[in-house]
């Protein structure tokens, strides 16, 4: 079900990575069932690295992002280890979950409109954090604002604005912003971009990548878009029904991809002048599975994408699947990719 | 080829609301859809594409200009909407906003046809419609209720609602929007499939460029109310001329080349600009520095198909 022992061992010689998420699983309980979001997930990311999640809804990937800095309802089951700079994160008390959420690792959620305060200005937004966990005074605190919102391409004249006077690109900015205040060393951003126009959508991420570069900080990005992941990502991990079915080096997962959901999943985004996708668009019958397909998926065995797979064997709906190595710094949990390597 | 829907010179503009200027959502726009034709409008946010969709389909009054079904200008009475509603159908973006919670999809799909008092043998009329939209066998599909289905699937009864009427011509505002990308690719096929077995001609607005590259003969790029560039999908998704559309195109992920960022937000359309409307973000008249581009209003481009490859702009002409 998981590859945690294997995706492991080579870690363990190296110094320890600054995250280090090892057999994650999230389950939301309701009306009297356990719906499993998030089915055994591991990986690592280290200072300065970005690791891209892609999946469609429903897949896990929101849910996963989320947990890793207990941001879900209370109601939801978390177990597994989310090791930050080697604390677990899961059992830490909250006080110190607090003084970590902000200064060492803040999330960019999307839809800025929700997510930002309606009837305060966005100065007092962006100072509040810094207020809090910089210790600094309200002087400091304005004139690092100003920096910050300078820094996401606005006039720091507008920190007196309220939220409503600004475009939804100019508000997903001033998220940014926010997420960058205290200065953390990992930034989640769930979907930063879905609501927003194409232009809008390349400035934001242009800005995000400017950002990214110069502070060295580490990113969760979270998309359903592969093509907008695959270019603003090092590595990459594609999620399938609460798993991750495939990771490794962006550039390489989407010009190679070893497991057949991520190959649909590529060919569902045209390139523009490719005659293979001209007049053809390329879909995947069926659809991901509903939460109790996933709950009873979690007590079975087979393969969670055998149902819609193009290429899927007998053996995909008995064998247990888990994530194999399937090249140099790449994993695919597909019976395929150990059959091709001849295990 | 005859058009089987044309506007001519089309405007809607909002009125204004306190004190601020009237909005020109659609600001002098001409468009043909030919038999068995696929063109996709696109355009960002706020450029006026859904409020072409809604003035083509009926739904909003043009303020001037003309919509043409067939030839002829539709009228605007009760029953000459009504007519010509079984002759055009539109498909919305959000099928799970499109459809009644609490109505199965027999009934979603059934109400056209009963509103068209073509209560014969409905029950087959909806089967085939739930068929031709993918949805097979239909008897498994009729008794389910939207939230039994995945959002993919409720596209699909949306479409057949649609289809149900046999009309002659679809209008998709973002049909794909709100489904997963696996999904998109499914109902995109639908719409292809259903042109070539059926004929159907199709307007489908989008600000995908890839949906377009996927499943249109013609583009249409439109920008604060006006079409900007037209042609057919090769001319202009593979050589554009428009500064706008090579911007658009250039800030696609695999576009291949430094991607043209335009500054500021998408403009007004309470504030159109004169001259040309596309001069503020412009970067050919920031690099060609040419008097025409803030003075000089450009012409509205035909809507013809012969005449292909058209842009709006004094400096590509």
């Amino acid at each position: 079900m998981t590859a945690t022992d294997q995706s492991h061992a080579p870690e363990d010689r190296a110094s320890a990575p600054m995250l280090d998420v090892r057999d994650l699983r999230v389950s939301y309980r309701g009306g009297g069932r356990t719906v499993p979001a998030v089915r055994g997930v591991s990986f690592t990311l280290d200072r300065g690295q970005t690791l891209g999640v892609a999946g469609e809804s429903g897949s896990g990937k929101s849910t996963m992002a989320l947990s890793l800095l207990r941001l879900l309802p209370s109601s939801t089951q978390v177990t597994g280890q989310v090791l930050f700079e080697g604390e677990d994160l899961l059992t830490a008390k909250w006080a110190r979950l607090r003084a970590v959420r902000w200064s060492a690792a803040s999330v960019v959620f999307q839809g800025a409109m929700s997510a930002l305060n309606p009837v305060r200005t966005i100065g007092e937004q962006i100072c509040e954090p810094i207020l809090l966990h910089d210790k600094v005074g309200q002087k400091k605190a304005r004139a690092r604002a100003a920096e910050l919102l300078d820094s996401v391409g606005l006039p720091s004249r507008r920190l007196g604005s309220y939220p409503h006077e600004f475009s939804g690109g100019q508000r997903q900015r001033i998220m940014i912003a926010m997420a960058l205040a205290c200065r953390p060393d990992l930034i989640i951003a769930d979907e930063p971009t879905t609501a927003l126009d194409v232009m809008v959508q390349a400035q934001v991420l242009n800005l995000l990548g400017d950002l990214v570069r110069e502070s060295g900080i580490g990113v969760i990005m979270i998309s359903h878009d592969l093509s907008v992941l695959s270019h603003m990502c090092e590595r990459l991990a594609v999620m399938y029904a609460g798993q991750i079915a495939e990771i490794g080096p962006s550039k390489q997962l989407i010009a190679e991809p070893r497991h057949p959901y991520t190959r649909a999943l590529g060919r569902a985004f045209p390139t523009i002048g490719d005659p293979a996708s001209r007049l053809a668009p390329a879909g995947l019958p069926g659809d991901p599975p509903t939460p109790p397909e996933l709950a009873r998926l979690s007590e079975s065995r087979g393969c969670a994408f055998e149902p819609r797979c193009p290429e899927a064997m007998d053996a995909c709906r008995t064998e247990t699947v888990e994530l194999w190595p399937s090249g140099p710094g790449r994993e695919a949990a597909c019976l395929r990719v150990l059959e091709g390597s001849g295990a | 080829m005859k058009p089987v829907l044309e506007v001519r010179d089309l405007t809607v503009t909002y009125p204004a609301r306190r004190g601020a200027a009237p909005a020109r959502a659609v600001d002098g726009v001409n468009l043909q859809v030919g038999q068995g034709e696929i063109v996709a409008l696109v355009g960002e946010s706020g450029c006026g594409k859904s409020t072409l969709a809604r003035a083509l389909v009926g739904l909003v009054k043009p303020t001037g200009g003309q919509v043409l079904s067939d030839g002829v200008p539709l009228g605007y009475s009760a029953a000459a909407l009504k007519a010509y509603r079984r002759h055009t159908q539109l498909v919305l973006q959000d099928p799970g906003g499109a459809l009644n919670p609490r109505q199965n999809v027999f009934d979603a799909v059934a109400e056209g046809p009963r509103l068209h008092g073509l209560t014969d043998r409905l029950g087959e009329r909806v089967h085939t419609a739930l068929a031709k939209a993918g949805l097979r066998p239909p008897e498994q599909f009729a008794g389910r209720f939207p939230h039994e289905m995945s959002g993919g699937q409720q596209q699909r009864v949306v479409i057949a609602g649609a289809l149900a009427l046999e009309p002659s011509v679809i209008v998709a505002d973002e049909p794909v929007a709100s489904l997963d990308a696996s999904v998109r690719g499914e109902i995109l096929k639908l719409i292809l499939e259903l042109r070539d077995s059926l004929g159907l001609s199709a307007l489908v607005v989008s600000h995908d460029l890839g949906l377009a590259w996927n499943i249109a003969d013609r583009v249409a790029v439109m920008y604060l109310g006006r079409i900007v560039e037209t042609g057919t999908v090769e001319e202009v998704l593979l050589r554009p001329r428009h500064p706008y559309t090579r911007a658009l195109l250039s800030v696609l992920p695999d576009s291949g080349e430094p991607p043209v960022l335009l500054t500021g937000e998408p403009p007004d359309p309470t504030s159109v600009p004169g001259g040309c409307r596309f001069h503020p973000r412009c970067p050919l008249r920031a690099a060609e520095q040419d008097p025409r581009c803030d003075t000089v209003d450009l012409p509205v481009l035909t809507g013809e198909p012969s005449s292909s490859g058209l842009a709006a702009c004094h400096l590509v002409q």
